[in-house]
């Protein structure tokens, strides 16, 4: 065997027909690049899969081949997993289940191959890809911080179809393949070989050398890879039956106890895992493709998928659609260089923003009024990189080198070279209007104001401006290092090239981008408004705290409502508040309860007193007792068993359920959703799904509001409506979008409800 | 009389220091180093310059750190600067970012450099403290041993005595003589009484504290918030004591002649932490970029002397060699900034500007003149605003700069004395 494999399916290239998998024999090493054409990363489609059969059936004969090294020809990705856009056709759970079934015996083949395979790792090898290479003979990777390994199938609804649930823990050990396999998460080359995951660590400019040393070696039996070595704890409780017993029945448990059943993926990861140890690997690779192509048809799934296809259009997604404006010229909607940005404002949002900007390389002004502020705007993002250090995700290093990107002022010195000035301060309109105008006169024309307002419309904050063209919203979300979306709002003035530039730079700090427009709350708070308010209403009405938190929590959100108004702070939400209820006082009228625990001066987390109690660190603990009595009547106090010693005594107010808390809220959420979509705040349902999911944590597992929907049927969702309007006149009322959809039976996705 | 560079005027754009603290105040958690990064990454944040112009990083410190020696490189790493930088440190005691300063200008000067940040920084928080030698030894041999006893034998030929650490005095290696001694010294030969030297002290300190009320010293300033913890920042110099009297000053104690001393620390300038810089370009360049320099550099001089005679009195040779290359005299002069090591040096060195016998000593045939106290160190001097080593000289520079602007003034003379008997001098020119 010389050069091309038999089977070539490939791409063309030009004119040319060019295979993913390309082989060059050198003194007996087959050495096989996989350079899929056409694509910036490996992945595993079928096509491939079959270039891989034929090529292992040819390494099988070739008898002067002695090993094979296997290796990447992209720059930064070893094999990223599999082709995720073939899982969409799947149709049937047995489709699935062979597509599972076929990779299970292509690495079994590559396990068995008369030959060793060395797997030569640099950049990703994530999914299918480390199913690859732990089917390999030997592994090196490159110490390079672009080389990741993992298995992220649950993060898609799935689980490792491809053998990874049978030979990771036995490469790695239960306990550190449960992990890795039940979180999805990835681990550098300098972990996976602690792990044991690869056999060797190496500089990627010797990566193919050593590959080929190794090739020899494995060959003639000089060298293997060898079974990673535990600590003492792993070491009993991994390699023993009775101890690997105890470690899945903890796993289970705490799998349950954190997905609350919303994530089958997770347990069926555990019973295949668990399955292979009881009875034997064969029998565990059968019952991975049984419940690969069982989850490949949850709901669950195809909801997760849908969000990282979304996502992905979105970091493809300029912001801008030049159709819109045909009398400028294609030039004025390329992005603009952000090299220096303005902070004003060093609060917890604006040092929030700092401290991700910063790790992005901008050069960041930070503005406050006082240096007691800007000191703690300092402290803030120091904070944030600290706890990154403390992790080892940067190096001392790269910590003092973003530090020193930060330079604090309380006057508007080094603001004339800046690209992008972002506004942070209090939500008070005519402290912006002031702020706007001394900014102006101070930056370059040229320069982007934008505003990082919550609730104020941008075109009211515009108004101050002398070039209102350069004026845009860019919405944070609390805390801005971890919180993945970003919402831009352009005004009808703003130009479109302000807007591609302010979208750029927002991926360019690692956000998903949303562009929205205009209005109170724009949309991730004007759709949290009312539901938040409706939660505040129900405590109103004598239902306890910790009961409605709890309902959606278990409805999938990752905090309650009410804790969630603890955490942002019961001043910012009422003034936000009362904006929502200026623009919309039908529906958003604030609830008594939020009112008057403000008016007592509990402002959640931050004041260490709110719906909750707090320790002296601001921990949070129970729902506080006393708080009832800010809002209601003694009367009317609930009295369950987790408020207080009253526990044996007979509740007072019947016990809301669970389902009715939960459609009160999220009704009035999904509904103020299709009036965004009617009114235009958003482009598509699809944005809507994404700024919902990753602004306010809508569980993701339902999709999005308007997945949701379409997986209730419209229908349902306007009786329901229509039902709550009955009792609480006004607040349920429908949107117009659902009553007519409704009508026409329609949905948000059609092409999916074909 | 051409000024410097032959045709290829030097700007100074802009500087920027940070506040000078106390030594063991609120910077003793910063390095060298760090103040170097916090005053250069300030100024060129508040000159809007982008770091990729910068083609060069000349920065001077006195005690340099014995594991990272070239502070200039280190500084030029910033992460705001091209790598491509060329940066190089300099040392001449007290007048290292003088150097600092006229290396970078000479290299304009000759049309290898348009753009260039030159300054210095010290921390005399963080000075090296030595073992002894025979806490050396030990060390080294342990570390050679092979075996855990012959390291243990090593190690227990330390003696207790060999557990004193040695911190390093600001003495003249070639005289053994320290500074204050030298001061005091200068005091006795040039007849400086201790009143003098006192109400010499009053005045920078009144002088300070003016300027920092009013803004015009802080506008050079940066707020430093002080890390690790940013818990507090620091704005404005720490040392300056806007409240003191010269009842208190003449009431202490010389420190280096107990008997027959005028020295004492109150009239001296103290240990301290700072970081200071300038921005220096082509006129032309300047003018490209749309800035308006602060001034150009029309003339400059070192000069050395005896350390054993007068350590600090070369000023007065640097300074008429400095106004004779600038053709011009001290009566041009708007302003004249002088380094306040001691009350006692500066008197000392006013008094030789005044005298034949220096002047003839420098080659000249008159004397550089009796200077206008009106214009001497008008917002005071290193007394009252500190001393650290390697920064002052940048710091200067900025003063006396914004402080002729103010005044619309047009020339301006500094002068540094630095230990080893060395001194420098500068005039300097507003453009318009």
């Amino acid at each position: 065997m010389s050069s091309a494999p038999e089977v070539t399916i490939g791409g063309l290239v030009g004119t040319r027909w060019k295979p993913a998998l390309s082989v060059e024999v050198t003194d007996g090493i087959a050495i096989v690049t996989f350079d899929l054409p056409n694509e910036s990363v490996n992945k595993l489609s079928r096509a491939v899969k079959d270039e891989f059969v034929s090529l292992v059936s040819s390494l099988e004969r070739d008898t002067t081949v002695h090993a094979a090294v296997l290796i990447s020809g992209k720059p930064d990705v070893w094999i990223a997993g599999a082709d995720i856009e073939e899982f969409q056709e799947l149709k049937t759970a047995t489709d699935a289940e062979r597509l599972s079934r076929d990779g299970q015996m292509l690495l079994d083949s590559v396990e068995r191959l008369r030959i060793p395979i060395i797997a030569a790792i640099h950049g990703a090898c994530l999914g299918g890809g480390l199913e690859t290479a732990l089917a390999c003979r030997y592994r090196i990777a490159t110490d390079h911080p672009k080389t990741i390994l993992g298995l992220p199938e649950v993060q898609l609804g799935l689980i490792p179809g491809a053998g990874g649930t049978q030979r990771l823990p036995r490469k790695i050990g239960l306990t550190n393949a449960l992990d890795l396999i039940l979180t999805g998460k990835n681990v550098r080359a300098k972990k996976a070989l602690q792990l044991g995951m690869i056999d060797e660590l190496v500089h990627p400019s010797i990566l193919r050398s050593v590959a080929i040393t190794r090739a020899h070696e494995v060959a003639e039996g000089r060298r293997k890879s060898e079974r990673h070595q535990g600590s003492v704890k792993s070491f009993l409780l991994d390699s023993n039956p009775a101890g690997r017993t105890i470690v899945l029945r903890k796993a289970r448990e705490q799998t349950l106890a954190k997905s609350r059943g919303h994530y089958p993926a997770l347990i069926a990861a555990i019973d295949v895992i668990a399955a292979g140890y009881e009875k034997g690997i064969a029998y565990g690779y059968r019952e991975e493709s049984r419940r690969f192509g069982e989850m490949a048809m949850t709901d669950v799934s195809k909801q997760l998928i849908f969000l990282f296809f979304a996502t992905n259009e979105l970091k493809k997604d300029p912001g801008v659609d030049p159709a819109q404006y045909p009398e400028l010229p294609v030039s004025s909607f390329e992005p603009l260089p952000v090299d220096k940005i303005a902070i004003i404002g060093a609060g917890f949002m604006g040092a929030g923003i700092a401290s991700i900007a910063i790790q992005h390389g901008s050069l960041v002004r930070l503005k406050d009024a006082d240096h007691g502020r800007v000191a703690k705007g300092y402290a803030a993002v120091r904070d944030v990189l600290k706890e990154r250090l403390t992790r080892k995700q940067i190096t001392r290093i790269q910590y003092s080198d973003y530090m020193a990107l930060l330079g604090g002022t309380v006057d508007y010195s080094g603001f004339g070279n800046v690209d992008l000035v972002i506004e942070a301060v209090f939500e008070d309109l005519a402290v912006k209007h002031q702020v706007l105008r001394e900014t102006e006169a101070a930056i370059h024309p040229s320069a982007i104001f934008a505003s990082n307002t919550s609730t104020i419309p941008i075109s009211l904050i515009a108004q101050a401006s002398t070039r209102p063209e350069r004026v845009l919203g860019m919405h944070f979300f609390s805390p801005v290092h971890k919180m993945p979306l970003l919402e831009v709002i352009p005004t009808p003035n703003t130009h479109p090239q302000v807007t591609a530039t302010t979208v750029a730079y927002g991926k360019k700090l690692g956000k998903t981008v949303i562009v929205v427009n205009d209005g109170p709350g724009f949309y991730v708070n004007r759709i949290l408004s009312p539901y938040i308010n409706e939660a505040a209403i129900l405590l109103d009405q004598g239902v306890a705290v910790d009961i409605v938190d709890k309902a959606l929590v278990d409805f999938g959100f990752p905090v309650g409502p009410i804790t969630l108004i603890d955490e942002v702070g019961l001043d910012v939400a009422t003034k936000a508040g009362k904006i929502m209820a200026d623009a919309f006082p039908d529906r958003m009228r604030p609830a008594n309860s939020i009112q008057a625990v403000v008016a007592a001066g509990r402002y959640g987390r931050k004041s260490k007193k709110g719906f909750y109690s707090y320790d002296k660190e601001g921990k949070k603990g129970e729902v506080d007792p006393s708080v009832y009595a800010v809002f209601l009547a003694p009367g009317s106090i609930p009295v369950n068993k987790s408020i207080g010693p009253q526990s044996s005594e007979p509740a007072a107010w019947p016990e809301m359920p669970a389902i009715q808390i939960q459609q009160r809220t999220v009704l009035a959420m999904l509904n103020e959703a299709a009036r965004c979509l009617n009114d235009g705040v958003i482009r598509s349902p699809r944005d809507g799904d994404v700024g919902a999911v990753f602004g306010i944590g809508f569980p993701p597992f339902r999709g999005g509001p308007f997945r949701y929907m379409d997986s209730l049927g419209v229908k349902i969702v306007v009786q329901r409506l229509e039902d709550l309007n009955a009792r609480f006149p006004g607040r349920f009322e429908p949107a117009e979008l659902l009553l007519e959809m409704a009508r026409r039976n329609q949905y948000f996705y059609p092409d999916e409800h074909g | 009389m051409a000024t410097f560079g032959n045709g290829r005027r030097v700007a100074i754009v802009a500087g920027v220091r940070t506040p000078f603290a106390k030594a063991g105040t609120a910077f003793r958690s910063i390095s060298a180093i760090d103040l170097g990064k916090l005053c250069v990454a300030e100024l060129l944040q508040r000159t809007n310059l982008d770091g990729k112009e910068v083609q060069a990083l000349v920065f001077g410190t006195v005690i340099p750190s014995v594991i990272s020696p070239n502070i200039a490189r280190e500084v030029s790493l910033l992460p705001l600067l091209p790598k491509g930088v060329q940066a190089f440190s300099v040392s001449r005691a007290c007048a290292s970012a003088n150097q600092a300063i006229t290396d970078a200008a000479d290299q304009i000067a000759l049309g290898h450099l348009d753009v260039a940040i030159a300054g210095g920084s010290e921390s005399l928080s963080n000075i090296p403290i030595l073992h002894a030698q025979g806490f050396a030894d030990a060390l080294v041999l342990a570390s050679k041993a092979k075996t855990l006893p012959g390291r243990l034998r090593a190690l227990s030929r330390i003696r207790p005595k060999d557990l004193i650490p040695i911190t390093p005095a600001i003495a003249e290696p070639s005289t053994g003589e320290t500074m204050g001694e030298s001061a005091e010294k200068m005091a006795k030969l040039n007849a400086i009484a201790r009143e003098e030297q006192d109400h010499f002290a009053l005045r920078s300190h009144r002088l300070a504290a003016a300027g920092t009320a009013d803004g015009r010293l802080t506008a050079e300033i940066m707020p430093v918030y002080v890390p690790p913890k940013f818990e507090s920042v620091l704005t404005s110099d720490n040392g300056i004591r806007e409240d003191t009297s010269y009842e208190q000053l003449a009431a202490l104690r010389p420190v280096f002649d107990r008997k027959y001393g005028t020295v004492t620390a109150g009239n001296s300038s103290p240990l301290t932490d700072g970081g200071a810089c300038v921005l220096l370009m082509s006129e032309e360049k300047a003018k490209a970029f749309g800035y308006t320099p602060l001034g150009i550099i029309r003339s400059y001089a070192y000069a050395a002397l005896d350390p054993g005679e007068q350590l600090l009195q070369a000023p007065v040779l640097a300074a008429p060699v400095a106004l004779k290359r600038a053709g011009l005299t001290l009566k041009d002069m708007d302003l004249v900034e002088m380094h306040e090591a001691f009350a006692a040096q500066v008197l000392s060195n006013l008094k030789g500007f005044e005298s034949k016998w220096w002047a003839e000593r420098a080659g000249f045939s008159q004397p550089v003149g009796e200077v206008d106290r009106a214009k001497l160190n008008v917002m005071g001097g290193s007394i009252a605003i500190g001393h650290p080593f390697g920064a002052t000289g940048a710091r200067i520079t900025t003063t006396l700069l914004n402080e002729l602007r103010r005044r619309g003034g047009q020339f301006g003379l500094m002068t540094v004395c630095a230990a080893g008997g060395m001194g420098f001098a500068m005039v300097v020119e507003r453009t318009r």
